[in-house]
């Protein structure tokens, strides 16, 4: 039982703790800065964009204000896409559009951006209040949901193709989810909608991460090939996994955010050499990079689909000059030089002589796939019954 | 992959025909037609070996799935809600099976009590599309993770028998 002294003590603390909130709260409007209507390349201390727009004078970036026109949507806002929207809002991109039906929690205190009074909160949610403290100029638009189930995914579609400044489709869709179901899901809304994005990702064992540029049609998409993995050179037989799901760093999802935003950049603003896919293996401090046309065979018929409309529009277009080396992927069976990670054991090896795509040393496959066929049995018997009657009679088993 | 016992459990579950997913309208009632059949099937493997462990049902659409899969571990018998979405990407991936009442007892889960499965899943499951259905996903996933989880999590004292605890 409670003493009416304990209940005291504990709403004077609760009165503190409110006044503290209080002040902060006012702290933080009063720190909030006017938006700014057109960026300068003014070099002033109150001027947030001077060091940005430097790059301009430097003749890195032809045009940088170009930033404030572009829409980005951020889905899963985790170790990888906080730092992410964090670096476009820092940039001044024009709007950002934030999925996750995760909350912040106190375990995820191991990554950056987020902070432990925030806990408990849903992670759009709390980072749009702290990015838009940062830079106010950026507009925010946030979806606490889970974009693999049925309505959601529906709504995440209709948001990609409306959901960009002016009512436009966004410019990119940023992948920096955990999971392979959601990097699935966005891959067939990309491939049904032809919109560009990048795939980011960081490894179990917190030792590697990849990020990956699709442009549906003309490079692979995430289904056209088992996923890749960087390798991290790891002896497998000292890598234990028994116990725990996975590990996470900062540093490793900080270099990736860091690898992603760049190639951002690279993208919207036009500088440098965007990459297609960039590996980092931070055992040996090694980054693998490559490019893969999309796969003719892909399982995903819309890809199959863009893939068409890309070689219709190649074909209509005058011939230019080539630039990126591009590798193609390999269907026929690959008995030699077959690479597998460890996810594999002996007994698979030998049924899993699934076609390779041809990689550069460092990237791997998860695993093959061999010609259809996996395991054979009995299919399902055909009945008369209906879906109403299977469901009730399994309902009363 | 699997011990033996599992595999003989698997190869006895029909497989399925159709490859569609909730977003294909008419021929996911098909889909869901097999799913059916294939569970109700590996359900009647299970009472006949006396293995029962598990009873699962659908929304009307078979989006969303929830039931109960219970452990017998030294004559008692331990059980749990489990709930899952299909995933719009289904049967291509494999929907994460949850148990929230265990979320944040065990490392061997992900955020919101999805089971984490075995390395092995994932390339066994991509070959087998659209082959596998749920009755696999129980068997292959569901099964082994409880059969390794639940004597942990009940000899480390994380989880008690219910009417021990009623008691
Ligand atoms: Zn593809």
């Amino acid at each position: 039982m409670t003493t009416v002294e304990e209940l005291r003590l504990r709403i004077r603390e609760l009165e503190n703790e409110l006044i503290k909130s209080k002040q902060k709260q006012s702290d933080a409007e009063h720190h909030l800065r006017p938006k700014i209507d057109k960026m300068s390349a003014e070099v002033v201390d109150s001027n947030p964009y001077s060091r940005l727009m430097a790059l301009k004078r430097m003749g890195i970036v032809q045009d940088y204000e170009r930033i404030r026109s572009y829409s980005v949507a951020v889905v899963g806002v985790g170790g990888v896409g906080s730092v992410t929207a964090e670096m476009l809002t820092r940039c001044g991109i024009g709007k950002l559009l934030l999925f996750d039906y995760d909350k912040v929690e106190l375990a995820n205190m191991n990554r950056l951006f987020f902070q432990p009074h925030q806990a408990g909160l849903s992670k759009v949610q709390a980072a749009e209040h702290t990015l838009r403290n940062i830079n106010p100029d950026v507009a925010f638009e946030t979806h606490n949901y889970n974009i693999t189930t049925m309505d959601n995914f529906t709504h995440f579609m209709e948001r990609i193709s409306h959901g960009g400044l002016e009512g436009k489709p966004v410019d990119l869709i940023l992948s920096c989810v955990d999971n392979f179901e959601a990097r699935m899901a966005i891959n067939t809304a990309c491939n049904e909608l032809g919109q560009t994005w990048m795939e980011s990702g960081v490894s179990e064992n917190a030792v590697s991460g990849h990020i990956q540029l699709i442009i549906p049609g003309e490079t692979a998409c995430f289904a056209c090939a088992p996923p890749l993995v960087v390798a991290a050179n790891i002896d497998e037989k000292t890598l234990k996994k028994d116990g725990v799901c996975a590990a996470s760093l900062p540093t490793t999802m900080g270099v990736v955010a860091g690898l992603l935003v760049q190639n951002v950049l690279k993208y919207l603003l036009g500088f440098g050499t965007v990459s297609y896919y960039l590996g980092y293996n931070a055992m040996q401090d090694f980054f693998p990079s490559m490019a893969m046309k999309a796969n003719p065979q892909c399982d995903n018929a819309h890809c199959r689909r863009q893939q068409e409309e890309y070689k219709k529009k190649e074909a209509e277009q005058p011939k230019q000059e080539v630039v990126e080396e591009e590798e193609e992927v390999v269907h026929e069976d690959n008995e030699w030089g077959i690479e597998l990670v460890s996810e594999v054991s002996e007994a698979e090896l030998q049924d899993a002589s699934g076609p390779v795509p041809d990689l550069p040393e460092g990237i791997n496959v998860a695993y093959t796939i061999p010609k259809k066929d996996g395991v054979s049995g009995d299919t399902v018997e055909e009945t008369e019954q209906s879906l109403e009657e299977l469901m009730a009679q399994m309902k009363n088993m | 992959m699997a011990d033996e016992a599992t595999r003989k459990a698997v190869s006895d579950i029909p497989l399925l025909k159709t490859n569609s997913g909730p977003r294909d309208k008419e021929l996911w009632v098909q889909r869901l037609r097999e799913e059916y059949l294939a569970l109700i099937k590996y359900v009647e493997n299970n009472k006949a070996a006396d293995n029962d462990w598990f009873r699962l049902e659908s929304n009307k659409e078979g989006t969303r799935w929830f039931g109960k899969c219970w452990y017998i571990h030294e004559l008692l018998k331990y059980e749990f809600d489990l709930e899952f979405d299909i995933p719009v990407t289904y049967p291509a991936t494999a929907p994460e099976v949850a148990i929230p009442e265990l979320d944040g007892k065990t490392a061997k889960m992900y955020r919101g009590g999805k089971i984490c499965l075995t390395d092995h899943f994932k390339p066994l499951w991509a070959r087998n599309v659209p082959k596998f259905g749920l009755a696999h996903l129980m068997a292959l996933g569901l099964g082994p993770w409880l059969a390794v989880e639940i004597p942990d999590l009940i000899a480390k004292g994380i989880i008690e028998h219910k009417e021990q605890q009623n008691s």
